[in-house]
């Protein structure tokens, strides 16, 4: 689960990691309020509020040196269609906006942490050289990132945030109160990292101010989806309005869905099936609407949410159900996909294979149904006849 | 042979709820040697015909264990794989979902440093099956035939397809292990590949991949090195859009190299067999083990 770079602050801050909070306004009308909270003399920064990166680049980032300024800064960003190379060509709509002092730079650093999948621990990516893209100084210069791995039964160690302070700012003198102060956002990020089960933490850039404070100007963090159901104030902030509408409803109805842009709606049993079949359908020149894995359960109630949720996608032109009956029986997701079909009106074609235990007789069922569903014999001859049937349409 | 398990296994379940009590039922039909259930609070009360117990230590002193599947909930479930590995359990199969990574990341550490001699397979993963000897896990059993593949894969119902098509191809399998679809898994393709080289009945090894992770060129680096026997290999998720998590926690593109054509495309580098349409394993298995 994404977070603002508002609250991710708040978060941070509670462990310990010196941040520029600023205050928020989601509506014009808080303007005026937010910009009274904020110092007396600037200048001042307006950040957009959205989860897609490349915010400065998109315009989404300004300066502003009076308070005037900042209120028509302010008017202006927050409300903006936002198009960054993270966007895609829609861009985010602008709902909230952050206002906060801004602060004289004497040096920018990268710091994140994430999970290394292959040491199967948490692993520190730091580099001398902030402010840019992370992607782009690995491109550039992989010789500059330094990486240190958190063991995740004693998390960061003293030492380890103290080797690494002294590499991210060399330029300055062994008594220098910066080390000290790298030493304790690199703590609190650690301390995060474990405390709120993220999957990635994220500051760039860390800054040197020109008086020797370290500070974390920007912030991201995600949290872990699996470990949500220990962090119910985390989830409290969930921003739904930055989702996918989609799949916002297909999460509410339990289903694992995620939007694609095609035509060809996908309705299958396990992940790595659900996976397989849209490459499959692309491989024959189709083109999938979406990820949908119904799960090992897949029963009346699932197969409904599931058809109501591609049937009212206009995008929709053709339906092919895939399932794979392990442990699930065939017989009834067939009675699940009639009755579900007879429920809400089928308005497209629809192909459905059925493989595994009692496969016979859930094509028996369908075959009887009087339902206008073409029967597949196997995967390739199922993805073959919906991409034919949508072809044109 | 086959690998891992077999008909000497003896297999309890940790878990004995709705979904463990139901395969625990299965697995014992299929012909697996299941002693025992645990569960706090059901000790002394029999489950689907064999005893139940309210500790994993007290089940092994009483059946002698020693290999478990895991059904409980994804909030115990590191503390269920500990509990198994210090009663001595040296397979464990967790087929749970949705554990948080971190708890994985700390079991994993404390399995390394203080139980490297146990296996854990999983989790969020279908389990493992050596055919017509020992299940332990959610497949079907019947989709299998014995004979000499041998299967390793990220997915569960992709793993029934792989199984599926060389069982109608007629050559059937030797051991299928689902090392599941989590960022951290207790065994990779590197701890699986090493034992199908080892074992004389399996002569050929089909790979499931995934988008997500490097794991499969790790497999591939191994193989190029250390193996002899053909490998048949899929990766799903080429449609997959970056930064999307694709039902499995570990099934994300991040970088260029996670894609499933980068990855599909580097397999082949390496010389290993590769299928881009999913419905064909079987076949490429029987034009592989035909050119031999």
């Amino acid at each position: 689960m994404k977070l603002h770079e508002y609250q991710a602050k708040d978060l941070l801050e509670k462990t310990g990691v010196k941040v520029l909070k600023g205050t928020v306004a989601s509506t014009k009308a808080e303007i005026p309020g937010a910009i009274a909270q904020l110092s007396a003399s600037g200048p001042w920064v307006v950040k957009a509020q959205v989860h897609a990166g490349g915010r400065g680049k998109a315009g989404g980032v300004k300066l502003a040196k009076t308070k005037a300024e900042l209120q028509e800064k302010a008017e202006a960003i927050l409300g903006m269609t936002l198009v960054s190379n993270q966007t895609g060509p829609a861009g985010v709509l602008v709902k909230k906006i952050l206002l906060v002092e801004a602060v004289d730079i004497a040096k920018e650093i990268y710091v994140s942490i994430l999970m290394d999948r292959k040491a199967g621990k948490p692993l520190i990516i730091a580099s001398a050289e902030g402010g840019m893209e992370i992607e782009e100084l690995a491109h550039k210069s992989p010789e500059k990132i330094l990486k240190v791995h958190i063991d995740p039964l004693t998390g960061l160690q003293a030492y380890q945030a103290r080797e690494l302070a002294y590499q991210l700012a060399p330029a300055e003198p062994s008594d220098s109160p910066v080390y000290q102060g790298l030493a304790d956002i690199l703590m609190g990020l650690s301390k995060a990292f474990f405390l709120y089960d993220a999957s990635l933490v994220e500051v760039n850039p860390l800054i040197i101010t020109p008086d020797k404070q370290v500070i974390a100007l920007d912030a991201k963090v995600a949290i872990e989806d699996n470990a949500l159901y220990r962090h119910a104030d985390i989830e409290a902030m969930r921003d739904v309005a930055e989702e996918n509408p989609k799949e916002v409803k297909a999460a509410e109805a339990g289903l694992n869905y995620i939007a694609l842009d095609g035509n060809i709606g996908c309705l299958v049993n396990g992940a790595g099936l659900a996976m397989a079949t849209m490459d499959l359908i692309k491989l024959h020149g189709g083109s999938p609407n979406n990820f949908l894995d119904v799960g090992g359960g897949a029963n009346k109630d699932t197969m409904l949410a599931a058809f109501k949720l591609l049937l009212s996608d206009e995008q929709v032109k053709g339906i092919l159900v895939n399932i794979f009956g392990g442990i699930v029986r065939c017989d009834l997701v067939a009675q699940g996909v009639i009755d579900a079909a007879k429920e809400v009106e089928l308005t497209v074609p629809m192909v459905v294979r059925l493989e595994g235990t009692n496969a016979e007789a859930g094509k028996k069922l369908i075959a009887e149904s009087g339902l206008p569903i073409t029967p597949a014999d196997g995967f390739n001859d199922a993805t073959l006849k919906i991409v034919a049937a949508v072809k044109g349409r | 042979m086959a690998i891992i398990i077999n008909k000497g296994t003896k297999v309890l379940f940790q878990g004995i709820g709705k979904a463990g009590s139901f395969h625990l039922k299965g697995c014992k039909d299929y012909g697996s040697q299941v002693v025992a259930g645990v569960q706090p609070k059901k000790g002394g009360t029999m489950v689907e015909g064999v005893p139940a117990f309210n500790t994993v230590r007290q089940a092994v002193k009483a059946t002698g264990a020693d290999a478990s599947a895991i059904f409980v909930p994804a909030a115990g479930c590191a503390d269920a794989i500990l509990e198994a590995a210090d009663a001595g359990i040296k397979t464990i199969v967790c087929i749970t979902e949705g554990i948080p990574v971190l708890d994985m990341s700390r079991t994993k550490q404390v399995l390394r440093q203080q139980y490297p001699e146990v296996r854990l397979i999983g989790p969020n993963c279908p389990g493992i099956i050596t055919v017509g000897e020992c299940k332990i896990g959610i497949m079907p059993g019947y989709i299998h035939k014995k004979g000499k593949v041998g299967i390793v894969s990220k997915s569960g119902t992709l793993t029934y397809e792989a199984v599926h098509q060389t069982t109608v191809a007629g050559f059937g399998q030797t051991t299928c292990v689902g090392i599941g679809g989590d960022p951290i898994l207790g065994s990779t393709y590197l701890d699986i590949l090493p034992l199908f080289e080892k074992d004389p009945e399996t002569e050929i090894i089909v790979l499931i991949g995934e988008i997500g992770g490097d794991a499969e060129r790790m497999a591939a680096e191994y193989w190029k090195a250390n193996m002899k026997k053909p490998i048949v290999a899929f990766v799903a998720g080429r449609t997959a859009p970056e930064g999307k998590r694709m039902g499995h926690a570990g099934a994300i593109v991040g970088g260029a190299d996670d894609r499933a054509d980068a990855k599909l495309k580097m397999l082949a580098g390496y010389g290993i067999h590769t299928v881009e349409n999913p419905s064909l394993i079987g076949e490429k298995v029987a034009e592989v083990l035909g050119e031999r």
